[in-house]
């Protein structure tokens, strides 16, 4: 069963300088209880891809094709009251910067009792759920701490109320954009345990975005890569970050520091600059960067399987060169 | 060789005003720290946020005030140096700011922003146009960024920008607070690199503020691993990677997820989170967080010892194969 399947999905945004095509053609599914990544760079079009979701976009923001089906349903042609009512019950989110989620002047208690204005139970009631929910993402003392403002709880404290908010309502689908990134490495490796073990436990499917392929090794079940736009490559974990199909992917994974063991003065980058996306030169996105650029890549590729359930957009694999 | 900076005991302090319902107080957010930086060489300050690291780095470059201890800059005290003197140093020891677009006046060329440092020091007589072109080639940034302004540049181009700007003095000690944060993977690397080059080519001695150990691992030639103001670990880069001996060290090395799946994690689990430092635990400072404190950890206040090619601050600290010939 799949939670989330967007297909085609492309959107565009109305610039002075023309229509700057942010998503072309994104493709990706998050089955029941998965957890699904997407990793890319500044520029690639995560956030673009998250607000189409839950169509939070901005005003200039325009889908031109495509379909979101979140539980069957189309999301992008769902009347507004409706999308309303999927977003914090049924879709629900945990956005980057954990010290701008919360109201500053409201008490964490009474937020997180605000969150549950749907339900008609007591206020006493609302508030035991809320003790339940900080206990579960392991605040010590949650009782207490209710009473307490976003101030006086540091950033990784704040990002686990955050989560605990956003699971309040047992979604069935979780959307966390970088949820770790403002963190310190000690307690990122605490949240992304954490967040498993809520997983497992609530049996949500979590959409995860991040920039961080270790993260991203280490929490999900599929990852989905997207550059300047496009899903370059999609796929199994195991498959993706051990058998990488696209160049794109492999650059990626070798500019990686986590990746360098031996110790060197010369570190690897990937050369060149993203694609204009207002004025997009044909063929493959990537040629230009690409160091295994051929005559096919003036031609845009499709996606093609690489394996079983991983595929990429390169004209290598057809070719049936080596990955 | 003898060291350009020497960093002796140096604390930080801070008036904390008080509350309503506190007193006034003060907080150390540097508490004694010993470190020094031999001429052309890297040093790598390591810490998660609020562990003192760019209140260290400030005092460093004069911006703020050393309480105790002392700075010595090529065998002169820096610490309660006039600001009219501090200024003239200002042309050795240079700081590159984290922020790379927030640090550059938005106002202003390109040109004028890496050719600024020449009219603060009252540098007459020089051709602006021709220093400007040598700095961007130096950065590795083609001649026309002289025009642009720093909207116009993405933010890898603005740390060069930055780059060039804190080099146009030809100092002797930079400064670079966070130098790759924000950027991506693919660009990351190029700025290390440049810093790698210039350090080769210019003989600049360079301290390097970060979080991430992976900054510091391939162009540092020494770390310090700093937690709540303290150094807790230091010691030759290779040495302090192979054979870590505090606990936090061991857990920051271990905090880096790998890109790999199957990798075999030997991670060390910390608990909960830092301690405020207007609260100091008792004891070893780290124990509150430390897998492996014991009893001791948290009456007795564990000794700066060293060991080898490295020093560390613990009471059982990790002992590795290599360390039996030399008992520390």
């Amino acid at each position: 069963m799949t939670v989330l399947d967007i297909q085609g999905l492309s959107v565009s945004y109305g610039t002075p300088r023309g229509e700057l095509r942010a998503l072309r053609d994104v493709s990706l599914s998050v089955p029941e209880r998965k957890i699904v990544g997407i990793v890319g760079e500044s520029g690639c079009g995560k956030s673009t891809l998250i607000s189409a979701i839950i169509r939070l976009m901005a005003p200039n923001a325009r889908v031109r094709s495509g379909t979101v089906r979140f539980n069957g349903q189309d999301l992008l042609a769902l009347p507004e009251a409706r999308m309303r009512g999927l977003r914090g019950t049924e879709i629900s989110m945990v956005f980057q910067d954990p010290m701008q989620t919360h109201n500053p002047v409201l008490t964490v208690g009474r937020q997180m009792i605000d969150i549950q204005y749907r339900d008609k139970r007591s206020k006493a009631d609302k508030l035991k759920r809320a003790a339940e929910m900080l206990a579960l993402v392991g605040i010590p003392d949650a009782r207490a701490r209710l009473n307490q403002y976003p101030f006086e709880f540091s950033g990784g404290m704040r990002q686990r109320i955050a989560i605990a908010m956003a699971l309040m309502a047992r979604p069935s689908l979780l959307i966390a954009d970088e949820p770790t990134t403002a963190l310190d490495a000690t307690l990122e490796v605490q949240i992304i345990k954490r967040l498993r073990e809520l997983q497992d436990e609530i049996g949500c499917s979590i959409l995860f975005i991040s920039h961080h392929l270790g993260v991203i090794a280490e929490l999900c079940d599929e990852v989905v890569v997207m550059y300047a736009g496009e899903v370059v490559e999609a796929g199994s974990v195991r498959d993706v970050f051990h058998h990488p199909a696209h160049p794109y992917t492999r650059a990626l994974l070798e500019c990686d520091p986590g990746h360098i063991k031996e110790k060197t003065r010369n570190l690897p980058t990937i050369p060149g600059n993203i694609p204009d996306l207002v004025s997009l030169p044909g063929g493959c996105i990537f040629a230009d960067r690409c160091p295994q650029r051929h005559d096919a890549c003036t031609e845009h590729p499709v996606m093609s399987e690489a394996s079983a359930g991983h595929r990429a957009a390169c004209h290598l694999i057809k070719a049936g060169a080596p990955a | 060789m003898s060291a350009l900076l020497d960093i002796k005991d140096v604390v930080v302090r801070f008036a904390v005003r008080g509350g309503v319902f506190s007193s006034a107080g003060s907080i150390d957010a540097v508490s004694g720290v010993s470190l020094s930086i031999e001429e052309g060489k890297t040093y790598g300050i390591v810490g998660e946020s609020g562990s003192g690291k760019t209140t260290l780095a400030r005092a460093v470059a004069g911006l703020h005030h050393a309480s105790e201890g002392s700075i010595l800059y090529r065998g002169q005290e820096l610490r309660d140096l006039p600001e009219a003197q501090f200024r003239k140093l200002r042309r050795e020891i240079v700081m590159m700011f984290q922020d790379p677009i927030g640090s550059l006046s938005p106002r202003l060329s390109v040109k004028s922003l890496i050719t600024e440092p020449f009219r603060i020091q009252g540098m007459k007589g020089r051709d602006l146009d021709a220093e400007a072109r040598r700095l961007l080639a130096m950065v590795g940034l083609p001649p026309e960024f002289a025009t642009r302004y720093p909207y116009q540049i993405s933010g890898g181009q603005a740390r060069r920008v930055g780059v060039a700007r804190a080099l146009a003095l030809d100092p002797k000690l930079l400064i670079a607070d966070e130098p790759t944060a924000g950027l991506d993977v693919s660009i990351q690397g190029e700025m290390l690199n440049l810093l790698a080059r210039l350090q080769d080519e210019l003989g600049l001695a360079i301290m390097i503020i970060t979080h991430n150990l992976n900054v510091v691992r391939h162009i540092t030639d020494r770390v310090g691993i700093m937690y709540l103001g303290k150094l807790v670990e230091e010691g030759e880069t290779d040495t302090v990677f192979s054979a870590p001996r505090h606990p936090y060290t061991l857990a920051l090395l271990a905090a880096n997820p790998e890109p790999d799946p199957d990798a075999q994690l030997m991670r060390i689990e910390l608990q909960g989170e830092p301690p405020s430092i207007l609260n100091r635990p008792k004891g070893c400072e780290f124990h509150t967080r430390c897998p492996f404190a014991q009893a001791r950890c948290s009456t007795e206040v564990p000794l700066w010892q060293i060991a080898g090619r490295a020093a560390h601050r613990c009471h059982f600290p990790a002992s590795w194969e290599q360390d039996k010939a030399c008992p520390a």
